[in-house]
């Protein structure tokens, strides 16, 4: 995997911290003490975990590991973890418990363990996939656990959401009508049809694994992304927001770095644990843009 | 130093709601939360939101359903507030666009649920919480509410009067998960407390990782009382190794529970023999219990949840996610074979003492949702009755906080009411010991707000200093678990006095054990092995409260089974259960149940389903 890690700018940062520690506070020193035990720590744990990689009845996994902070951990490096087996056994369950047995340091995101939070997207086996919707089983050893490409690493599996937040919140995501009822507890009406229509674009969860795994993403910083043409195209097709504000919509996505950029490569669609039909979505907002003979690059 | 009208704290469902609540009375609002926004547990909700929206429905009827569910638990006031606001809520999310299922009309479906006389609850396939969270979240970007996302709150800067309701909240304090940093948010208005649950005190449980009860564990520290803690949820479906949930709504929707014996035991074992599976969700769990223990489960764990019979088409239209659910997380493909569920830990129907505006005796200290008791739950929630909670309430709380007249609340909170001192045996000494010092020890003379926040600061920069530098002892993960194991063993659907003061003693060991915690992570940059460090000393004083609750309880009611006590007492134990902090340890003690409501005063009546 070839993607941006920061590690030159961390080691020269470090270099200073270390210098300064040396001669720094008590707390400073006494941190350094801790982080030289840590290290011995961790050189045990190396050999426990060797001693342990014989048991057949463990899994084998490969994480990837990165400090900017930890002297050791600057430099990215893969940690081999050997993890019991149990039937039913996902990706996130090892991770927790390599973090709870092994090292307390191991960091990861998650939250609700069912694939709806969206926080545990991860970069497994070299695929974009919900730790804690990927079963162990599944998988060929050593399982291979690394973060989410073209994203900045912040520390161990943890990547930076920023952009992609930005550019879901580039579209406008959020319902726009002037079509509302009269009275205060009338709904709008809303077809099933036109409900069935947007059902899978609403399901997205924000994980980041189909900009992850999207090659024009890659090189277009400024590309909207699979996930943010999605949100829109779950608005631009929502029959109560009304017709002129599809025209708006449809505008947004038109642009320059919008879903023209798309060159159908499905990746987004084979990845998304949704499964939402990502590139299927995009392409219906092309053609809706020229049907409604907007100009387009 | 950050300066806002009010701080919002979590953004799940009740903290968006309060957000665009408050910003709309006027005020400068900022959220708070350890999590984004879009990753709250209110996301994993899934059966739907109850409310009165037909004809043929009314809120008054949905008002006796839920008091009745409650057992006459809950009070009047809030449980009328819940239903007679639940349907412009409901609505309103509409209007915001949420992707409501839809009857051949093209209004928003509604379906049968537990314990419920109208088919009322409103939702969006088997998704509803998904779509609520963010169907918020996308009015908070459109209104450009600012968001601090992964920053988690370490405590409230509350001043120092000796009684609590004295006492003022002035911000809270909080860590940036990205780089360590430690900083304040001052509230010239008011801190709303949105934390949700805290079923991470169990190891089998519905609840997400981040559910670890910090605001109801906050809050106590800074002497607002917690009510009815003993009042834990067990939702009768969920998936046996990982408790996952399989919504209410399977049940709704026509779903057969069976034993290994395959005999419909709802009916054929007599547990609810109208109702059957929509007995409410304490009858449900414990018949499913009853069976296992008595040797008709499934490999002595489990009972089968069937759907087959409803056919394909219906299941994909309206419990589409169940089906995502089942086969991902334990391999069953649920059109072809029935799903293995017990109960697990799912709500918390009690937490912190509020009124009906959401309000705690702290003034300027609000708490809404799960991490709240206000109480419209006591003893048994509806199913569908928890998100009408987070909008109806967040939306209470943010205007009140935001400056809104919103008239005399009924419920009183802190101990300014009728009160009644309460007392337990128990085997080991409570709370203590601690090491730390209490977050409001009273006594000290009155602070201007700016020094309350900057002692605050001061505190919890010390605090993370301490816990990073230390350099061996225990992990909290081992402490964690075993809180985990002792609580699911011993404070369960079935609870005997023997067990839980089995109980205590663990939980006292725990704690004995906390006074060596360590992070053994030395990195500033998103040490999650910090924050779980701390969120465990929160789960001790929360496991404390459930099971001292639990204790003192001698009756059952609701979702509290004791095995000596197996009939409500009306005479004795129609009161709210209150436990505060008094120098580390918890003193118990009671208020009244406010039965009084706008609909006349709701009976206590034997509850048959």
């Amino acid at each position: 995997m070839s993607t941006q890690r920061p590690e030159t700018e961390t080691e020269t940062e470090s270099a200073e911290t270390d210098a300064e520690a040396a001669e720094g506070t008590p707390k400073e020193r006494r941190l350094d003490e801790k982080r030289r035990r840590a290290e011995e720590r961790e050189r045990k744990r190396v050999e426990e975990a060797e001693r342990v990689a014989a048991d057949a009845e463990r899994y084998h996994l490969k994480v990837f590991r990165y400090d900017p902070e930890v002297a050791g951990k600057q430099e990215p490096r893969f940690d081999d973890f050997h993890v019991p087996y149990e039937t039913g056994m996902t990706v996130l369950d090892a991770l927790i418990y390599a973090r709870d047995e092994f090292d307390a340091s191991l960091t990861f995101r998650h939250s609700c363990r069912q694939a709806i939070c969206g926080s545990d997207a991860l970069f497994i086996n070299g695929r974009q996939r919900l730790g804690c919707q990927t079963q162990l089983s599944d998988l060929d050893q050593p399982v291979r656990i690394e973060p989410l490409p073209h994203q900045e690493v912040v520390k161990d599996l943890v990547v930076d959401m920023e952009h992609f937040y930005d550019q879901m919140e580039s579209v406008e995501p959020y319902f726009q009508t002037t079509d509302r009822p009269d009275g205060e507890l009338e709904e709008q009406r809303q077809s099933r049809e036109n409900r069935e229509k947007i059902k899978t674009s609403t399901r997205c969860i924000w994980c980041g694994a189909c900009m992850s795994s999207c090659n024009i993403a890659a090189g277009d910083n400024e590309y909207l992304g699979p996930a943010a043409i999605n949100k829109a195209y779950r608005f631009a097709m929502d029959e109560r927001e009304g017709e002129e504000m599809k025209q708006r919509r449809l505008e947004i996505v038109e642009e320059e770095h919008g879903v023209w950029r798309c060159q159908t490569q499905f990746s987004c669609t084979e990845v998304c644990p949704k499964d939402i039909p990502l590139t299927e979505h995009i392409q219906e907002l092309k053609r809706e843009a020229v049907k409604s003979n907007l100009k387009f690059w | 130093m950050y300066e806002y009208d009010v701080i919002v704290v979590g953004a799940g469902g009740a903290g968006l709601r309060a957000a665009i609540a408050a910003q709309e009375a006027g005020a400068d609002v900022a959220m708070v939360t350890k999590l984004h926004p879009v990753r709250s547990h209110t996301g994993a909700a899934e059966g739907g939101i109850n409310a009165a929206l037909r004809e043929g429905d009314d809120w008054e009827l949905h008002a006796y359903d839920t008091m009745k569910g409650a057992d006459y638990l809950a009070d009047a006031p809030a449980a009328e507030a819940l239903t007679q606001e639940s349907p412009e809520e409901v609505i309103q999310l509409e209007h915001w666009g949420m992707a409501f299922s839809r009857d051949d009309d093209g209004r928003v479906s509604q379906r049968p649920f537990g314990g419920l006389s109208f088919p009322r609850t409103t939702y969006a396939g088997a998704e509803t919480g998904h779509h609520l969270l963010h169907t918020l979240y996308e009015q908070v970007v459109k209104r450009g509410i600012d968001v601090f996302d992964e920053w988690y709150v370490l405590n409230l800067a509350v001043s120092d009067e000796e009684r609590p309701e004295d006492r003022t909240c002035h911000g809270v304090v909080a860590y940036e998960t990205a780089t360590g940093n430690v900083e304040a948010f001052t509230a010239r208005d008011g801190v709303i407390l949105a934390t949700g649950g805290l079923g991470q005190v169990y190891d089998h449980t519905t609840n997400a990782v981040a559910n670890t009860g910090d605001g109801v564990a906050m809050a106590y520290r800074a002497g607002v009382p917690a009510e009815d803690m003993e009042m834990i949820q067990f939702h009768p479906t969920t998936l046996p190794s990982t408790g996952v949930l399989i919504s209410e709504g399977v049940r709704g929707e026509g779903g057969i529970l069976y034993n290994d014996e395959g005999e419909r035991f709802m009916f054929e074992h007599g547990y609810a023999k109208n109702d059957g599976e929509l007995a409410s969700r304490d009858v449900v769990s414990r018949a499913e219990l009853t069976e296992v223990n008595e040797g008709r489960g499934i490999e002595d764990e489990y009972v089968h949840l069937d759907m087959r019979h409803l056919g394909e088409e219906r299941i994909l239209d309206r419990l589409e996610n169940i089906l995502h659910l089942a086969e991902d997380f334990e391999g069953v493909d649920g059109l072809e074979e029935p799903m293995p569920v017990k109960p697990g830990q799912h709500y918390a129907m009690g937490g912190i003492e509020t009124d009906e505006f959401g309000r705690t005796c702290v003034d300027g200290l609000y708490a809404v949702g799960e991490c709240a008791c206000a109480s419209v739950h006591g003893s048994n929630r509806l199913g569908g009755n928890a998100l009408p909670e987070l909008i109806v309430f967040g939306k209470r709380a943010g205007r009140h906080a935001g400056g809104e007249d919103l008239g005399d609340p009924r419920i009183p909170v802190g101990r300014t009411g009728e009160v009644e001192p309460g007392d337990v045996e128990t085997p080991v000494e409570l709370g203590e010991p601690w090491g730390a010092a209490a977050v409001a020890d009273g006594g000290a003379a009155a602070e201007a707000a700016e020094a309350v926040v900057e002692r605050t600061l001061e505190r919890e920069r010390e605090r993370i200093d301490r816990l990073l530098e230390r350099d061996e002892g225990t992990q909290h993960a081992d402490i964690r678990a075993a809180v985990q194991r002792t609580m699911t063993e011993n404070v369960n659907v079935f609870r005997e006095e023997s067990a839980l003061k089995e109980a205590l003693v663990d939980i006292h060991a725990a704690r004995q054990r906390y006074r060596d915690v360590y992070v053994a992570d030395p990195s500033s940059t998103y040490n999650t092995d910090l924050i779980q460090t701390i969120e465990t000393r929160n789960l001790l004083d929360i496991a404390e409260m459930i099971t001292v609750g639990a204790l003192a309880r001698e009756e059952f009611r609701g979702a509290h089974w004791r095995k000596q006590y197996q009939e409500r007492r009306d005479d004795e134990w129609l009161k709210h259960t209150m436990v505060s902090w008094s120098d580390g340890s918890p003193e118990l003690w009671y208020k009244p149940v406010v039965l009084e409501g706008e609909a006349g005063a709701y009976e206590p009546k034997e509850r048959s389903y």
